[in-house]
């Protein structure tokens, strides 16, 4: 069984193995593997192309910036997504602007592990999504499942602008499947992971599995629930997701980050403004409540939305 | 440091310096444009700091790398801008390299090496390290990167990380600072503790080298100097040159907050004057001839200007208003 950490080292290798542009730099990530074995042995398959960088994040990202202006495909990986607020200037000023700017494309792919896991607390939880997709010139994706980590990281890799590459630590090892595909849905289209007819989720993420779980337990109660993965949040599929509306006419957004102006807030707004008449009640939306990530991991399980809180959602969506 | 590099040439003193003289002669016509209205947003001048500038740019080959600041419009025109598309970014030009998407001194030609810095200060220090970097991968050797900061400049994250990360790489990187004495209208006393701003680069582990940014001849040696180790694998290079802002932050500030005491100090003297001086001492030039080389570069830059002029702005309605090159995405992009 492959797991969803082994689909994303797996991705990194058939780009290594299939394009000489591309290098990993991050720290920790060459003899050690990374912190999380998401490039576990690549140094050793490849030499000179999987480098340990310093404690920079200003720099990796910099660096990785230069190099793609030369005409490599860099992949980064920050240890904890968390930690790119530290070249959250290089981000989203230098890599996100280029192409616009100068024309030059800036193919580089920044792994972010991100989400929350019981007991990594304030600095090692956090969802980015919504930062990065607030600026413009990023691609922003966020893979749910084995087959997409695998299939989404490659195709990232072979686009010509910046990814930001959203992978679930919380899915790290729970998740496996038996084997991975050649291809999938590009980058930018949503899939429908459950089909119903009473409501519908729009989820992404370590959410997409919570929302799932929740679905079953209203499936006993005689309650379908259609659930979009979103995949990527920038570009976002407002396409699939208006024509689940107009099966449903109710939708509820769930989504681990914070609520104030995320994916879920977005979902809202577009649906609205271009669906308003497919709605038979007002949307919902579920959010992690908004504080710092707590550490705990009874506060932590409450913090974020759980099968139960979006179960609870949506029967109150689906009794309006 | 031992001084093996070729000795700087007669030839070498008068080509820097006809750059020098184009690059004030330029900013002078800019400075006046703006004052007339005709350029929007911030004129930045490099008055003071051309001698620095231009001995950075000569200095690099095609092929290089360069990430010039905001006051090097001399190293920019010696590493192969060109008068006219100065004039497009700043006027704004559709026809320039950056289409009036980005201005003044925000352009550059990337694909040739010529990185279009960003605002944040110190954030091209690891950007001219990936692209050397990225060379190294290619199995390119002799190849140069140089990126110019201030005083101020050292103060950033980014600078201490860039540096940092380009000597454990050990790579073939020249940062020049150009110590002007203010960031803004903050002195030096408000900037670093340290004694003098070359003792950095041994905290680093480069190579650190100083010039008499007023002394054409000094920048000169001195650059030629640290690009030559460079190239020739002794790591990065740090070169802190000592001048003053002859003009203000940019054209909106009088820089009345100078003071007096360092125009009147040896800091304070105008390195295009010092260097006009050595030619016309050397007899390398006469008067005359020196007059006939301001002739010739005012009438470039005015008919240049009038040119420009005359070119269309861009036009929102062509605009393609996409920040991501892939096709695919742009209409998604678009409702976005």
């Amino acid at each position: 069984m492959i797991t969803y950490l082994e689909a994303i080292r797996l991705a990194q290798q058939k780009a290594l193995a299939t394009d000489p542009r591309v290098f990993l730099y991050g720290q920790d990530i060459a003899s050690f593997g990374g912190a999380f074995k998401a490039t576990k042995n690549l140094s050793k398959e490849f030499p000179g192309r999987v480098f340990d960088a310093t404690l920079s994040e200003d720099a990796i990202v910099g660096m990785a910036i230069g190099a793609a202006i030369e005409g490599m495909r860099p992949i980064v990986e920050m240890q904890f997504a968390d930690f790119s607020t530290c070249g959250l200037n290089q981000i989203v000023n230098h890599a996100a602007t280029l192409y616009y700017r100068t024309g030059v494309p800036c193919p580089i792919v920044v792994r972010l592990p991100s989400g929350g896991t019981s007991g990594g607390g304030p600095f090692h939880s956090q969802s980015m999504e919504a930062l990065y997709a607030h600026y413009p010139g990023l691609v922003v994706v966020t893979p749910a499942t084995v087959e997409d980590a695998y299939t989404m990281l490659f195709d990232a890799v072979a686009l010509d602008d910046p990814v930001i590459f959203c992978e679930h630590k919380f899915l790290y090892n729970h998740l496996k499947a038996e084997s991975l595909p050649e291809t999938s849905l590009p980058i930018g289209k949503a899939r429908l992971a459950r089909t119903g007819r009473d409501a519908t989720i729009v989820t992404h993420g370590a959410m997409l599995h919570e929302s799932l779980a929740a679905a079953t337990e209203l499936a006993e109660e005689g309650f379908e629930l259609e659930i979009v993965d979103l995949r990527s949040v920038k570009p976002l599929d407002t396409d699939t997701i208006l024509a689940s509306v107009a099966r449903t006419g109710r939708l509820l957004c769930v989504s681990e980050e914070w609520p104030w102006g995320g994916v879920t807030s977005e979902v809202i707004a577009r649906v609205s403004a271009e669906g308003f008449g497919l709605l038979d009640v007002a949307p919902m939306r579920v959010n992690a409540k908004d504080t710092p990530v707590p550490y705990h991991p009874d506060l932590w399980s409450v913090h974020r939305p759980t099968a139960s809180t979006i179960a609870a959602a949506a029967r109150r969506l689906l009794l309006s | 440091m031992p001084k093996t590099s070729a000795a700087v040439t007669q030839a070498d003193y008068i080509k820097a310096y006809r750059i020098m003289l184009l690059s004030r002669v330029l900013e002078e016509k800019l400075a006046s444009l703006y004052r007339a209205g005709m350029i929007k947003g911030g004129v930045f001048l490099g008055r003071g700091q051309e001698a620095l500038s231009v001995s950075v740019g000569i200095h690099l080959h095609r092929g290089d790398i360069f990430a010039p600041l905001i006051r090097d419009q001399a190293g920019r025109l010696a590493f192969g801008d060109t008068v006219l598309d100065t004039l497009r970014t700043y006027l704004g030009s559709q026809l320039g390299s950056m289409r009036g998407r980005d201005g003044n001194i925000h352009r550059g030609r990337p694909r040739d090496g010529y990185y279009a810095m960003i605002s944040h200060l110190g954030a091209m220090i690891p950007a001219v390290s990936g692209g050397l970097f990225a060379r190294r991968l290619k199995g390119e050797r002799g190849v140069v990167g140089a990126t110019c900061i201030g005083d101020g400049g050292t103060s950033t994250g980014a600078f201490h990380e860039g540096l940092n990360a380009a000597a454990v790489e050990k790579l073939p990187l020249v940062v020049v600072i150009a110590n002007n004495q203010y960031a803004y209208s903050t002195p030096n006393s408000r900037q670093y503790a340290c004694a003098d701003l070359l003792d950095k680069a041994a905290g680093y582990g480069v190579v650190g080298h100083k010039a008499d940014g007023t002394n054409l001849l000094d920048c000169l040696q001195t650059l030629r100097r640290a690009v030559q180790n460079a190239r020739g694998g002794g790591g990065p290079q740090l070169v802190v040159a000592d001048l003053l802002r002859l003009v203000g932050h940019g054209e909106h500030d009088d820089g009345q907050y100078v003071d007096p005491k360092l125009k009147a100090s040896p800091l304070g003297g105008d390195c295009l004057v010092i260097a006009e001086h050595h030619i016309l001492e050397q007899k390398w030039a006469t008067a005359e001839e020196h007059a006939v080389w301001r002739r010739e570069v005012e009438t470039e830059v005015n008919s240049t200007a009038d040119r420009v002029r005359r070119e269309p702005p861009p036009d929102p309605e062509e605009d393609d208003w996409a920040a991501l090159s892939c096709p695919e995405y742009r209409e998604q992009y678009a409702t976005s």
